[in-house]
């Protein structure tokens, strides 16, 4: 398997707490792998660490062959933060035409993401009077603009109806299909069975990396929470 | 990308059609009472009425930009900005020219309202109090910029205000001329931009032809500036704890 991600030995402090305690993990490419773990658990940072916005103090992370936070990634990778970081008082369009031209991405792409997202009758509104699962699509609108490399979201279904987070689901799988990383955090485990592999975190360090069948079966659990929940069991000394 | 960061703030702030109302409602309206308190002492009026036409927009700049720059923070707009490949100078130089484009209209319509209608005069072409005015526009941007970083919430920002830009008009001049101030004050005075920036609006206002003190309080003005601009600019961080 060839890693898109590949991290050693990562701490991070914040606020004065260690909230991840020396991580390793391999991300393979072209496939979608879910970061899976209770809110609180390091998911975010673990991200960001990747996105390379946040300050680490120990470990290596490489992305896409390159140390995290290099310039040349700036392009490569797409971001969807956990807040829609997209502006309230413009419009759908306006949005994705400005992040467009930072990412020097023509109109007619602009207009392909739209429909992608599924947002062509919201285009002309303001993205403060939308719902917070339109917001949600502008953001990762925004995030797939440049046809990154690299896709890294953050908890992108959270409030979303069943249909719209199957049909996301869906096009996740379509864009590893063509050859994109993703890599998705998500504290919902219902959602795990989607994922091609798996990362369970839990409060800071890893609890196990493997694909869902492999821990259902490893765990003898039906259901990918109850797996989750053994597994917790067994760490316990 | 400068453009396209300039042509962004213009329209979010085009979608808040109070906001540009009070921007050039509300200057109108103090030059008018200034006016009017001293009704019985034209002479007064204009010595302070041009600085203050000049002051408006290093104010009204310093508020919104500080505001405008805490929310782009605060929305994770910034963090995602600065994981794409943009640089850090076209955000500042993107605010700069969207700010300065609002400030020439805020001036010019203050400055329409004091020579027209209040009878201000200046003995140098008007179009200098204009040209000030927006360079205190940009000024007050890059200090409002700088500001923002130390400032957690809306609330915080808004305090700002009071902290950093009354002191500023209480001892820059306008108010008690400053050979008139404690010699302390002087010198906290002269530490202080809003100084230069109404020193230079006074003598242009007065002073025939322009001498070196004008063209001084001009490189302070423009220097202080930079310097706020560059540290606003360290206050952009690609990686935060």
């Amino acid at each position: 398997m060839s890693a898109a991600i590949s991290i050693r030995g990562l701490r991070v402090v914040r606020g004065g707490h260690e909230v991840l305690h020396g991580v390793d993990l391999e991300v393979e490419a072209g496939a979608v792998t879910g970061l899976l773990g209770p809110s609180g658990s390091g998911k975010t940072t673990l991200i960001r660490s990747v996105v390379g916005v946040q300050i680490v103090s120990d470990g290596e992370v490489s992305v896409l062959g390159l140390p995290a936070g290099r310039r040349e990634l700036r392009s490569r990778i797409g971001y969807m933060t956990q807040e829609p970081a997209v502006y309230g008082d413009l419009t759908v369009l306006e949005n994705l035409r400005y992040f467009g031209r930072i990412l020097g991405v023509g109109a007619s792409r602009v207009e392909e993401v739209v429909d992608l997202v599924q947002l062509g009758p919201e285009h002309d509104q303001v993205v403060a009077s939308l719902s917070g699962g339109q917001r949600a699509r502008v953001s990762l609108g925004t995030a797939i603009l440049n046809s990154p490399d690299l896709l890294v979201l953050d908890e992108p279904t959270v409030g979303l109806d069943p249909v719209l987070r199957r049909a996301l689901w869906d096009f996740f799988h379509e864009l590893a299909v063509g050859g994109t990383t993703l890599l998705v955090s998500s504290h919902v485990m219902d959602e795990a069975s989607r994922c091609d592999h798996l990362v369970l975190v839990r409060d800071g360090s890893i609890l196990a990396t493997e694909t869902p069948d492999e821990l259902r079966s490893r765990t003898g659990a039906a259901d990918l929470d109850e797996a989750f929940l053994r597994l917790i069991d067994r760490r316990r000394p | 990308m400068t453009g396209a960061t300039a042509a962004r703030v213009l329209q979010q702030l085009r979608r808040d059609p109070r906001t540009i109302a009070l921007l050039i409602v509300v200057p109108c309206f103090l030059i008018f009472i200034t006016d009017q308190l001293f009704a019985d002492e034209p002479q007064v009026f204009q010595q302070i009425g041009v600085p203050l036409l000049g002051l408006f927009p290093l104010i009204s700049m310093f508020l919104v930009t500080s505001i405008t720059m805490l929310r782009e923070r605060t929305s994770g707009t910034l963090e995602r900005l600065l994981a794409m490949p943009v640089a850090k100078l076209d955000i500042l130089f993107g605010y700069g020219i969207a700010f300065a484009a609002v400030a020439v209209v805020q001036a010019t319509i203050v400055s329409l309202v004091g020579f027209g209608l209040l009878d201000l005069t200046v003995v140098n072409p008007k179009v200098l109090v204009i040209a000030l005015a927006v360079a205190n526009a940009i000024l007050g941007m890059a200090l409002g910029l700088l500001v923002s970083a130390f400032a957690r919430t809306e609330f915080q920002a808004v305090q700002f205000m009071p902290a950093f830009i009354l002191p500023q008009i209480l001892l820059c001049g306008l108010l008690v001329p400053r050979d008139q101030m404690a010699e302390w004050l002087q010198v906290v005075s002269a530490l202080l931009p809003m100084t230069y920036a109404y020193d230079a609006l006074s003598r242009a206002a007065t002073d025939s032809p322009l001498g070196a003190r004008f063209w001084f309080d001009v490189i302070v003005v423009t220097g202080v500036t930079l310097l706020a601009l560059a540290l606003g600019a360290a206050t952009l961080r690609r990686r935060t704890p």
